[in-house]
């Protein structure tokens, strides 16, 4: 690693690093594509990797860590669920305070779980496979929620794009008034929308406590869940752009981390800002000046639906 | 009636119907029934309670009194999939279509276990020639023309071979040969057994396609008739409930000019616009100058340059003689000069305010409604209220937010506060579009009162009628140009229509209606 880096290696670690914010991503362009705007992705991931921690300590089971990750994104989210949906708040202001709360009530959770390690998340067994030289690394080699987050982001473009309940969904996003006026339940189907975030959120969360860091501190997401905010807009509410956009962020990640490992002439300070930089600048060239990109974006995003006469 | 009673023969049966929202009650007591294979028309004026019904019909809305048979059995559709289930389709006033999505996506939203998309792409084109409704599945909605969004309503509709086919003002957005072709789907409908329930308040069209006719009038059937053997003078009084006289115009003098626009030309702000090209008039005290045109000629280019909103040098406008082409609309107001723009909801009006509030941003100059930076709101609120008074707004109270008003008592909110200011030079763009007879005829005695009290007026408008009925002079737009006004006096129809630069070829012929 020092010197020379090695790619097989770098792709593999990318792959890991951009789980978190791909699944958190995932969740959220499906809240948006029903017409809602949570920015509370930050203060849901921070209660999954809480809840997840927690849970995989308490069980010593990753398998239920995960589960535990995913209840607790979508327990926190069912709150914004009721302020939003049910008592018309404004979503901007519920988000963010969606945000604070959570790392508030995460910090107060994890109190007695600083300092513990976490049951191992093991990798896949794949036997042969994964002495296949190169691509036996790159692909062959990952725990469970790697391919997760690929299948998470395969089957939500399925779901939009050919299945009934895609369409209605995009429907209920693009007009509320027309789809209730057709007789769809606006509410309901962004209650649960958001609900699918809030666990995808948890369960990226529950990722970085368990298997990237895997420990528990305060403030362990250390933004993820707004970089994953950026990365839906940026990538034009298209599931491959998000993973995209998530596999670029997690890819500088790791080459800034290596490069601080190598010790460049870089300042540390510029090389910890890059990966944020550089994936928001990429994900704006390629939704601007297009003229259209701005379409895809679901046109009653961030309004509150109320049912008139 | 009696056929009616006994329900033979009857699809639909409405008894005793009544649904009341806070401050409205906006059915009362309804009962009338549609037969099997006609075409029923439900006339009434803006508020009647003709949207509310027929929501009820579709499952939208729950009644709080009455019934409903359904080809003699209870009717109480919980949500339109139920009433679709039954049989009922219905076209929507504002379309209930996405325009991110394409034709095909629309179509499936709006049945209940549609076919793949390829399956239902095949059977868009089928039905769409069918009926003669030429339609691409693979379209974008947001790319279409109104014309083309109401096929696809109409075409989902079709899919589901319905037994009822409710139309709430379907031609309220349709160009004359727009409204020819869906009057003969709708025919060819009829001819195959299904029932349409009509609604509009336009009575030529009821004469000519509808089979009977029940009158809403304040929530309340008012009364029925076979519009065929009714004229639409008789239709329009029972809809009103009162006689309806032309509007009056008394003889003015011609006073001073007030305002006077001299070879502007102005590049258009709008995207796709068209530019002003050396416009020259002058409007004198008591005087209406009607500019017609065919939309899209530099009506609203005309408008923002004479309301303050595109500014020009200050000598091509002047109004009493004062230059005031660089100034912006509040200067203008405090000039004298007012404005009523076409599009209501986001122009003249903004959606999510209160009519109180509405009030107060057009009328603070010229009513004092500010002082030292504080606004006068029981001021304000007495103007707002004076306005719904004086034009008959059906609004449950100044606090109501804009949008909630129907188009008609919202356009007759803003055409109101412009006049209550009184000013000297009004100018109006499409002043009763979109507003029932009454309505219209309301505002354009208001118009004319105007004017006999020493206003300059300019309309504009794409009814010719109505400005032969109300304008002094007459002059056209035509790409960005405007003809020399002339005095309507002695003017035909002939000479009209080269004005308006013939080949454009404006619906001349539908007034003959």
């Amino acid at each position: 690693m020092f010197g020379g880096i090695d790619p097989a290696l770098l792709i593999a670690s990318l792959m890991v690093a951009s789980v978190p914010i791909l699944l958190a991503a995932t969740g959220e362009l499906v809240v948006e594509k029903a017409g809602v705007l949570n920015l509370g992705v930050e203060g849901m991931m921070i209660m999954g990797a809480v809840c997840g921690f927690i849970t995989a300590v308490v069980t010593g089971s990753p398998a239920l860590g995960f589960l535990g990750g995913a209840a607790g994104g979508a327990g926190l989210s069912l709150l914004f669920a009721l302020l939003t949906q049910v008592m018309q708040a404004n979503q901007v202001a519920s988000g963010l305070a969606l945000t604070l709360f959570g790392l508030g009530l995460s910090s107060l959770l994890g109190q007695g779980y600083v300092g513990i390690k976490p049951p191992h998340t093991g990798a896949v067994p794949f036997g042969p496979l994964a002495d296949i030289p190169f691509f036996g690394r790159v692909i062959f080699g990952h725990d469970p929620l790697v391919y997760l987050s690929v299948l998470a982001v395969a089957a939500v473009w399925i779901f939009l794009r050919n299945a009934r309940g895609g369409l209605i969904l995009r429907a209920v996003g693009e007009s509320h008034e027309a789809a209730h006026a057709l007789g769809y339940k606006v509410r309901r189907i962004r209650v649960l929308a958001i609900l699918f975030g809030g666990a995808m959120a948890g369960l990226g969360g529950a990722y970085i406590s368990l298997v990237r860091v895997p420990q528990w501190t305060d403030g362990i997401t250390a933004g993820a869940g707004w970089i994953a905010l950026a990365i839906v807009v940026f990538a034009s509410w298209r599931p491959w752009r998000v993973l995209l956009g998530a596999w670029l962020f997690g890819g500088i990640t790791v080459l800034q981390l290596n490069l601080q490992a190598a010790g460049s002439g870089i300042p540390v300070e510029y090389l910890s800002m890059s990966p944020y930089l550089i994936t928001i600048l990429v994900l704006v060239i390629m939704s601007s000046g297009r003229g259209r990109a701005a379409l895809n974006a679901p046109a009653s995003l961030g309004q509150n639906f109320h049912a008139a006469r | 009636m009696t056929a009616a009673e006994t329900g033979a023969g009857d699809l639909l049966r409405i008894e005793g119907v009544t649904k009341a929202y806070p401050g409205v009650v906006a059915n009362s007591d309804v009962s009338f029934a549609i037969a099997e294979g006609e075409v029923h028309a439900l006339l009434g004026e803006n508020g009647a309670g003709k949207s509310t019904l027929v929501k009820m019909i579709y499952g939208l809305v729950k009644p709080d009194a009455g019934r409903m048979i359904w080809r003699g059995a209870p009717f109480a559709p919980s949500q339109p999939s139920a009433a679709r289930a039954s049989g009922i389709a219905m076209v929507f006033q504002h379309f209930s279509l996405f325009e991110a999505l394409n034709v095909a996506e629309n179509v499936a939203l709006g049945m209940e276990t549609p076919p793949p998309m390829r399956e239902l792409a095949a059977r868009i084109r089928a039905v769409s020639e069918e009926y003669g409704l030429p339609l691409d599945p693979s379209r974008m909605v947001g790319d279409l023309s109104a014309g083309e969004r109401q096929r696809v309503e109409i075409i989902r509709c079709l899919l589901q071979s319905p037994k009822l086919l409710i139309m709430d003002e379907p031609t309220s957005v349709l160009t004359p040969q727009e409204v020819e072709i869906l009057f003969q789907t709708l025919r060819q409908l009829r001819s195959e057994g299904t029932s349409i329930l009509y609604i509009s308040h336009k009575l030529e069209e009821i004469r000519t396609l509808c089979d009977r006719a029940t009158v809403l009038r304040r929530g309340k059937v008012v009364g029925a008739c076979i519009p065929r053997d009714s004229t639409a003078r008789e239709m329009a009084e029972m809809m009103v409930g009162a006689t309806l006289t032309p509007p009056e115009r008394r003889a003015t003098e011609k006073g001073e000019v007030a305002l006077g626009v001299s070879d502007l030309s102005v590049a258009s702000p709008i995207p796709f616009g068209t530019s002003l090209k050396a416009i020259s008039f002058t409007v004198a005290r008591g005087e209406v100058l009607g500019i017609a045109g065919v939309a899209g000629n530099g009506q609203d280019e005309l408008l923002l340059a004479l309301n303050g909103e595109l500014r020009v040098a200050p000598d091509r406008v002047r109004i009493h003689g004062k230059p005031v082409g660089d100034l912006g609309p509040t200067d203008r107001r405090r000039a004298g000069l007012v404005s009523a723009p076409e599009e209501r909801l986001g122009h003249a009006a903004a959606p999510n305010m209160t009519l109180t509030e509405n009030a107060l941003l057009s009328g603070a100059v010229r009513q004092g409604l500010t002082a030292r930076g504080f606004i006068d709101w029981r001021g304000t609120e007495a103007f707002a209220e004076k306005i719904i008074e004086s034009f008959d707004v059906r609004t449950p109270g100044t606090h109501v937010a804009a949008r909630a008003l129907s188009g008609g008592n919202l356009q007759k909110f803003v055409v109101g506060r412009e006049l209550l200011q009184s000013p000297e030079v009004i100018v109006i763009n499409q002043p009763t579009w979109g507003v029932d007879a009454a309505a219209a005829a309301a505002i354009r005695q208001a118009i004319l009162d105007c004017a006999a009290g020493g206003a300059a007026v300019v309309v504009i408008s794409q009814d010719l009628d109505e400005l032969l009925e109300i304008a002094d002079s007459f002059a056209a737009l035509n790409e960005g140009r405007l003809t020399k006004p002339r005095p309507v006096q002695g003017l035909t129809i002939d000479e009209i229509g080269l004005m308006m630069g013939g080949a454009h070829g404006m619906e001349v012929a539908h007034h003959a209606g």
